[in-house]
């Protein structure tokens, strides 16, 4: 970086995971451009102004210092909870499901933020836990609460998701705290076999029913195949080239559902072809290298685990989210990080860069001490 | 494991930090080769499915072939309409949408209610038929609001249209969309596009495949939701191919109209060739109203009817033949050897036994001739007594009494003629002298149809073994020769000349047309046991009035048969109209000026009367009407309505009427009561084939 010419602030900003996102987050708007008919209305352009307000955001969270990201760890993690609380309040009373806040102006989606919450809290338990009690068991009691209570919550919803999302990123959290290895194979050999389990007797219907179409999306290809199917379709007749610009006849005659939500990957990849779905998984694999980098060269174990958890509830929106679209995974509402249109996700994956970004900020600080 | 420190617990984060990032690159590996397999190795199958889903390939329905009579003129066409139909299966929210289409469409509450229940009955595949022959203004507002009418298909196309409507509707039946039994017999993409219909009676169902034609195909960009984006490109259809019938439109039509307010049917043969030139049983359902569906209101209206519109009299009902089967009668005994010249008294009746047989008038001493032109029982009794009636059904049988012809699209019921094997197959009884005495006046077990005796009389008139045909061109050849000697067919025809042109029964019906004779017989077919007889009492009690004639006398050319149901004396109801259609075919102008003129003591056309029914109707009931039969329901009533009284009890009476007055001739033990009889039998027993 030409760091000379530029303001020192914005010289030291992490450039490296900065312009790829920019330039997804480009690639998005395009994209919601065609799938809006050729107007940067309705989708396009608020897609771009949320991208600016919350590069701001994660631009401030990253000057926030380390005393009082730990000091805040818990009353973030309580106030978010509250906030799940209060969602599912407000939707008995209003007689639905809910799964908004509206605050004035703002509608927060609580268990968007749950996700970087969690690996916060957790990240914090185990700076905190002395090394020695690491691989103790009763050390697994308070992470198994800090994790159960928002995701029961985020169940309740229902929202399964989001729920698998924040189980992910604590599970990671945990894995890279260097708890023993083969409590993780123990948990995955348990899940294998409650998951029949759960799809017999804890999956609503709807969601049952996505989990058999998973696994035979021909099944019923007007139905719950639907979305795959149409998915599939759009993808593999995108072909190397894509059909061009403004030309996806998936996406414009409405075949595809959610196609600039779930499935804008499907719109992109009908249009864009093989190109411009390798150029995404690039710029996925560029911001996540720089995530997993920041974590390895993080000044402490808070901010590593902080760092490795933020990227990977990144790579889980992304993963999950391409996989389901290719048909690799059941449908879960999940959408694509920088292009899927809509604010909620946006602001998660921007609290998570903001956090990156901080984490990297320490480190520079803790590696040049009396530079700044 | 060694016990964990924080430089150990360093050490594994790098190296798991290691472990995800391994896994993250390979869930990004795995991710682009799935793409790759996707986009590259199946992008021609998924760029297939993309078109399939893009591109939507419409039917056209092909125009129907024309049915044309004689003379090349259609007697039933197509015309170019706008209409609407529903695909129930992609109705969002159908009592909106049916709700606003009858607001666009400004349907009545019993179409409306038509509406419903074809939706509700259409299998989910179907198109429904909502309305057709629209004007374009309607058409348009439907067009404009189709995003908020998912699953109405509105459309231009062609109509079947029968110019001359009931006329025709027993002959060529009628069109419909395809149902579910159609569609099962024949799994075609065409059978369920909106707007096709295939043929459901008559000839329009025999020559379904030739009529039918090639459907057209239009390839339109559609959205999922069925919108269309723009039209890609369209192939024509193919128009089914024509048939050209025997039938002469424009007598068949005038044949129709002249029945009037009777319930009657009219079949003209030609004398040369066999062709069926008329063949029109009246009243009739409307077949132009048909091809939407039946309505509720219509169906109602048909089924209330004593004429029985739905019932093809021409050659499903079956009557006693009465006075008709006297010209046979005399060709059989001059075969048995019986002198046309021997007279025979007639003293008003006939003794068999201690029965007597009365006859309806004092004859006095008749020769062969003479019984035929006034109709003398007296005369048929005594001599077919002598040669034996087991003698003259041979003849009526030769002469297509109880005969099946081969015609297409025509359902027939045969009829009886009764033998004594026949009776005691039948009944397991004996044949008895006074059964043969009914026969041989036409009463008493023995049934024809219309046709039968429009036949019968073409091979009197022509002394051959003809045939009746339809299609144009294709006369069927002619049977072995009648074993008749022109001698004996002039007897019988002189008899047949003096009924109209002497002092016959027939005198009132002699042609207006300078140059041409007509030669005829009269017959009344009795339907109830002398509760009255003749003309007067409640109609369905009353006798059938038959009339059989050919013209020109001399050299015959046209043979017709007319029966009247409940008409009376043969003489007052069927030779009048006979009379007339015969003029119509040698002065049509003269014969239509007569019609038209009785049609204004009518109430109009049967058309202009049928509608002004159904307005009636339709204020009366409204949608309160239960809902119209299905197609199967429809062909059950035509194909078994037999008509309560048709054919009447012939329950032990023998005497026939003829003459002008009727004389109630119960004259109690002078009546010959036969042995117990088993009163009037069911449509099976009848000998119906089908």
């Amino acid at each position: 970086m030409a760091r000379g010419l530029l303001p020192q602030p914005i010289a030291t900003l992490p450039w490296r995971a900065l312009l790829p996102l920019a330039l997804l987050t480009g690639f998005g708007a395009a994209v919601l451009y065609s799938a809006a008919g050729g107007s940067l209305y309705p989708y396009a352009a608020p897609h771009l102004m949320r991208f600016g307000l919350f590069v701001l955001l994660a631009i401030a969270i990253s000057y926030a210092p380390a005393d009082l990201v730990r000091w805040a760890v818990y009353p973030v993690y309580g106030a978010v909870c509250l906030m799940l609380v209060l969602v599912e309040a407000l939707g008995h009373i209003s007689g639905g499901s809910q799964r908004w806040l509206t605050l004035g102006p703002l509608v927060l989606q609580p268990s968007e933020l749950m996700k970087p919450t969690i690996v916060l809290v957790l990240a914090n338990f185990y700076n905190t836990l002395p090394a020695g009690m690491v691989a103790n068991w009763r050390s697994l009691v308070p992470p198994a609460v800090l994790i159960g209570v928002p995701m029961v919550l985020v169940l309740l919803q229902p929202d399964l998701g989001t729920a698998l999302a924040i189980t992910f990123a604590g599970a990671v959290v945990m894995f890279l705290a260097g708890l023993p290895l083969k409590w993780f194979l123990g948990a995955g050999a348990a899940g294998a076999l409650a998951a029949p389990l759960a799809y017999f007797f804890v999956l609503h219907d709807y969601q049952r029913a996505r989990v058999t179409t998973f696994l035979n999306p021909e099944s019923d290809a007007l139905g719950t195949g639907y979305h795959i199917t149409q998915s599939q379709i759009a993808i593999g007749s995108g072909g190397i080239l894509g059909k061009g610009f403004g030309n996806g006849s998936q996406s414009h005659l409405n075949y595809l559902p959610e196609a600039h939500t779930d499935f804008v990957f499907a719109t992109m990849a009908e249009e864009w072809g093989l190109l411009g779905g390798l150029f995404v998984l690039l710029v996925f694999g560029v911001v996540l290298r720089w995530g997993l980098g920041v974590a390895r060269r993080a000044p402490d174990r808070f901010s590593r685990l902080l760092a490795g958890g933020m990227t990977a509830t990144i790579f889980f929106y992304a993963a999950v989210n391409m996989m389901m679209v290719m048909g690799l995974a059941p449908v879960v509402g999940i959408p694509l990080p920088f292009l899927s249109y809509g604010g909620s996700s946006m602001m998660t994956n921007m609290i998570c860069v903001g956090t990156l970004m901080m984490v990297d900020r320490w480190s520079r600080k803790a590696s040049t001490p009396g530079l700044l | 494991m060694a016990k964990l420190t924080t430089s150990t617990l360093r050490q594994s984060f790098d190296r798991r930090t290691f472990v995800i990032g391994a896994v993250q690159g390979g869930v990004g590996l795995l991710l682009a080769a799935r793409m790759g397999y996707i986009a590259v190795a199946e992008n021609e199958k998924y760029e297939m499915e993309s078109e399939s889903n893009r591109v939507n390939l419409t039917l056209i329905p092909p125009r129907r072939g024309w049915i044309l009579d004689r003379k090349g003129a259609p007697l039933a066409s197509n015309r170019a309409d706008f209409r609407v139909d529903i695909i129930p299966v992609r109705l969002k929210d159908p009592p909106r949408e049916v709700a606003a289409l009858g607001e666009l469409l400004a349907l009545k509450p019993d179409q409306l209610a038509d509406l419903n229940t074809k939706i509700a009955d259409a299998a989910r595949f179907q198109a429904v038929p909502v309305a057709d022959g629209l004007d374009y203004d309607q058409f348009a507002a439907i067009s404009v609001r189709l995003p908020e009418l998912p699953g109405v298909v509105p459309q231009r196309g062609y109509s079947r249209y029968y110019p001359t409507g009931p006329a025709v509707g027993h002959l060529l039946g009628y069109v419909g969309a395809a149902n579910k039994e159609e569609y099962d017999k024949e799994r075609i993409p065409l059978l369920v596009t909106p707007g096709f219909k295939l043929g459901k009676d008559g000839l329009e169902k025999e020559y379904e495949q030739v009529l039918r034609g090639e459907p057209g195909a239009r390839r339109t960009e559609v959205t999922a939701s069925g919108r269309i984006v723009r039209d890609l490109d369209t192939r024509e259809d193919v128009q089914g191919q024509s048939i050209q019938l025997t039938i002469d439109g424009q007598l068949q039509d005038f044949a129709a109209r002249r029945i009037g307010l009777q319930s009657a049917a009219v079949v003209v043969i030609d004398c040369h060739t066999g062709g069926i030139l008329t063949m029109t049983s009246m009243p009739c359902f409307d077949p132009n109203t048909f091809a939407n569906g039946i309505g509720r209101i219509e169906w109602k209206m048909l089924n209330e009817d004593d004429h029985i519109p739905l019932l093809n009299k021409a050659v499903r009902g079956l009557y006693p033949p009465g006075s008709t089967v006297k010209p046979m009668a005399s060709l059989a005994l001059q075969l048995q050897g019986v002198s046309p010249e021997e007279h025979v008294n007639c003293p008003g009746g006939y003794q068999l036994g201690n029965r007597f047989f009365r006859c309806d008038a004092v004859h006095g001493s008749l020769d062969m001739r003479g019984a035929i032109e006034h109709s003398c029982n007296t005369y048929f009794w005594s001599m077919v007594h002598r040669v034996g009636y087991e003698n003259v059904a041979p003849v009526a049988r030769k002469l297509g009494l109880g005969q099946e012809f081969d015609l297409p699209g025509v359902n027939q019921r045969y009829g009886t003629v009764p033998d004594p094997e026949w009776k005691k197959r039948r009944y397991k009884q004996e044949w008895t002298a006074a059964d043969g005495l009914n026969a041989a006046i036409g009463q008493g077990y023995v049934l024809v149809s219309p046709l039968q005796l429009a036949v019968m009389t073409s091979r009197i008139a022509s002394g051959r073994d003809l045939v009746p045909s339809l299609m144009f061109g294709h006369p069927k050849p002619p049977g072995p020769a009648l074993p008749f000697t022109p001698e004996q067919l002039a007897v019988t025809r002189d008899g047949m000349f003096r009924v109209v042109n002497g002092s016959g029964t027939g005198a009132g019906s002699r042609l207006q047309v300078p140059g041409v004779t007509m030669s005829g017989k009269t017959g009344t077919a009795q339907v109830r046991k002398l509760l009255s007889r003749g003309g007067g009492g409640a109609w369905k009690t009353r006798d059938h009035s038959w009339f059989i004639c050919f013209a020109p006398s001399e050299a015959p050319r046209y043979a017709m048969a007319v029966v009247v149901e409940h008409g009376g004396f043969g003489a007052s109801a069927a030779a009048p109209i006979a009379k007339d259609v015969m003029t119509c075919l040698f002065d049509p102008a003269k014969a239509w000026s007569a019609l038209l003129e009785m049609e204004k003591t009518w109430g109009g056309t049967p058309a202009e009367r049928m509608a002004a029914k159904y307005s009636a109707y339709a204020a009366q009931y409204g949608a309160a009407v239960p809902k119209a039969a299905s197609d199967a329901a429809v062909q059950a009533a035509m194909t078994q309505s037999e008509g309560g009284e048709t054919p009447p009890l012939t329950n032990g009476v023998v005497t026939n009427v003829e003459s002008g007055e009727a004389k109630a001739a119960a004259s109690g033990g002078g009546q010959p009561s036969d042995e117990p009889r088993a009163p009037s039998t069911g449509p099976a027993e009848r000998g119906d084939r089908r």
